[in-house]
């Protein structure tokens, strides 16, 4: 028997006993908000809980919010087919700081964090096989992070000479142009080129 | 008994093979014919989709889920538009719904017309693609005709869909209905029955209920181990509550059971088609919203109003905000559930946008269906699986 998401997200919170740090309803959507240490535990029991029986994990994301001091989200979205509902787990995170692998309780959250691990760098500890997946063999960085360029760092070229592949530092003939089409009052505080008078006189009002 | 030094045997298998759809590069380790273990190394065909997608503004997203799995666009832009519908909080008219569930339908025989012809030809049989893609060809005709592209459509828009199809087309697409039916038995014809088939499909790649949901798999392939689970009837979107159509289960859970399903499948979608067409023609209305600071005005408007240029200027420039939230959307795209995780920061522009490529997760488990099978069946497996690199390495 389904129960509503309000009585669910309390009946986990209140049966796992403090592995929910929060819970928020948006847009009929359940989330979960959860530490490194409860993550495995609470995973296991969404899974086999009778009333929750979320047997997939559908997705593994990650999320970069670079001005928070945990600055990556790791998302599990998961699905329960008996119960036909969705639910949303998520765990802050930074560089140095491991999350437990998933992979024990669901076997197809391997790829997912390899790639999250790929594109985020975040670490995940016993995880059976944590290698790059979706970027080229030896690359560097982790391009989903927002502080990396959206052109990269290397371009690659085939070498007549060498008769090989060779990697080089982008060049652009342009510079990259970042189109902020935000309104200038609303979003953007760069001065306007011979108005910086009026942005100094903004300052001070 | 003298003792035998046994050698496994490292194969690399691809990424240029003919059975491996696409760009898969596979490194096989073997024991004579035997498959003990498969490691796939996706990623040659990244190409930053969901990075590229933050630099841009919500409609200018939308053309990058056609690049996704490129045998079935629509499905992917229906996500995306979902998901960004879902966090403006806007519904599409309901004429948009039908012509978005018409060809949602329309795509999944398109993807399954690739995807059962191919798979016979991975096992053997050459005649399933020639017929097959004649039909497929047909379709992508409907594709041309309402955007403009036989592929990369960009058809389907946060608020319904860009424009109204084209007169004659509902006459059109009745006529293709009648005419498929036949053509899908013939396939049946073809390959039901076809002893290399049959010795090449039955009992290869075996998944049963525990393994299908372990392993995060859906739409044909969760099916075919038996599970009857259908975003389509569990979670419906846009007009499928309103329409009459089966799930079709299989019982083997393995290769010849997933194409079991594949097949039935058209034949529903076909169904939808029918229903679709009749309630097009009495459906009348407009195909997206009717909200200025979402959808563009038409370019005859344009030519008289003020107001609609600034509006075309803003929309096709700025973009349109969207509030602050987050969704995961997913739809039963032909593959499976294809899913949208969109955060929005209240910019005009994604802050993240993951897309769950049903995909991912099936090319995950080839290597569990794999082990303890010959290297032939490997293709077979892959086959079945359904895979297109555009999805899996986005």
């Amino acid at each position: 028997m389904a129960v509503s998401l309000q009585e669910l997200g309390a009946h986990v919170s209140q049966a796992t006993a403090g592995a929910v740090v929060a819970t928020s309803i948006r847009l009929d959507e359940l989330m979960l908000e959860t530490t490194p240490e409860k993550l495995i535990g609470l995973l296991t029991f969404l899974r086999d809980d009778p009333k929750c029986l979320f047997k997939q994990l559908v997705d593994v994301c990650g999320v970069d919010w670079p001005e928070r001091e945990k600055r990556f989200d790791v998302v599990y979205n998961l699905l329960s087919l008996k119960n036909n509902q969705r639910i949303r787990v998520k765990v802050a995170t930074d560089e140095a700081t491991p999350v437990p692998s998933a992979a024990p309780v669901y076997s197809s959250a391997g790829w997912f964090e390899r790639e999250t691990y790929d594109l985020y760098g975040v670490w995940f500890s016993d995880h059976p096989d944590l290698r790059r997946i979706l970027t080229d063999y030896g690359f560097e960085g982790h391009p989903m992070r927002k502080d990396f360029p959206l052109t990269g760092f290397v371009e690659v070229r085939w070498d007549d000479v060498q008769k090989r592949v060779v990697y080089e530092p982008v060049k652009l003939t342009q510079e990259f142009r970042r189109f902020d089409f935000l309104s200038p009052w609303e979003g953007d505080h760069r001065p306007l080129p011979g108005d910086e008078k009026a942005g100094e006189k903004g300052k001070a009002s | 008994m003298s003792d035998v030094e046994i050698k496994t045997l490292t194969m690399n298998f691809g990424p240029q093979h003919p059975a491996a759809h696409g760009v898969l590069r596979l490194v096989v380790e073997m024991d004579g014919e035997i498959v003990e273990r498969c490691d796939p190394h996706i990623g040659l065909l990244h190409r930053g989709t969901e990075k590229l997608i933050e630099y841009k503004s919500y409609l200018q997203a939308v053309p990058y889920f056609d690049r996704l799995d490129y045998v079935s666009p629509m499905s992917q832009e229906h996500a995306y538009a979902l998901a960004v519908e879902k966090l403006l909080g806007i519904t599409a008219p309901e004429r948009g719904q039908y012509i978005r569930v018409l060809f949602a339908e329309i795509t999944r025989i398109l993807n399954h017309l690739l995807n059962v012809t191919t798979f016979a030809m991975d096992v053997g049989a050459l005649t399933p693609p020639l017929w097959g893609f004649e039909q497929r060809e047909l379709l992508m005709e409907y594709y041309e005709g309402v955007s403009g592209s036989r592929m990369h459509a960009a058809y389907f828009r946060p608020g319904g869909v860009h424009q109204d199809m084209p007169d004659g087309m509902l006459d059109s697409m009745e006529a293709w209905i009648k005419q498929f039916y036949p053509f899908l038995k013939d396939i049946e014809k073809l390959l039901n029955e076809n002893r290399i088939f049959r010795m090449r499909t039955v009992d290869i790649g075996v998944v049963d209920q525990q393994q299908a949901l372990d392993w995060g798999f859906s739409g044909p392939l969760i099916r075919a181990s038996g599970i009857p689970w259908d975003l389509r009837k569990s979670q419906p979107y846009d007009v499928y509550d309103r329409m009459d159509f089966d799930i079709p289960i299989g019982k083997t859970g393995d290769c010849f059971a997933r194409y079991l399903v594949r097949i039935e499948e058209m034949y529903q979608s076909v169904r939808i088609m029918e229903q679709c067409v009749a309630a097009l023609r009495k459906v009348e209305g407009p195909v997206r919203i009717d909200d200025r600071k979402i959808s563009p005005p038409r370019r005859g408007e344009m030519k008289g109003s003020m107001e609609a240029l600034i509006h075309h200027f803003k929309l096709y420039t700025e973009g349109y905000k969207v509030p602050a939230g987050e969704t995961y959307t997913a739809v039963e795209a032909p593959k499976g559930e294809f899913g949208v995780y969109l955060v929005s920061d209240g910019t005009n522009k994604p802050y993240r946008c993951k897309i769950r490529a049903p995909g991912f997760p099936h090319l995950q488990a080839l290597d569990m269906m794999t082990r303890g099978h010959q290297l032939a069946d490997m293709s077979a497996n892959i086959g079945s699986l359904d895979i297109v690199f555009g999805e899996i390495d986005r």
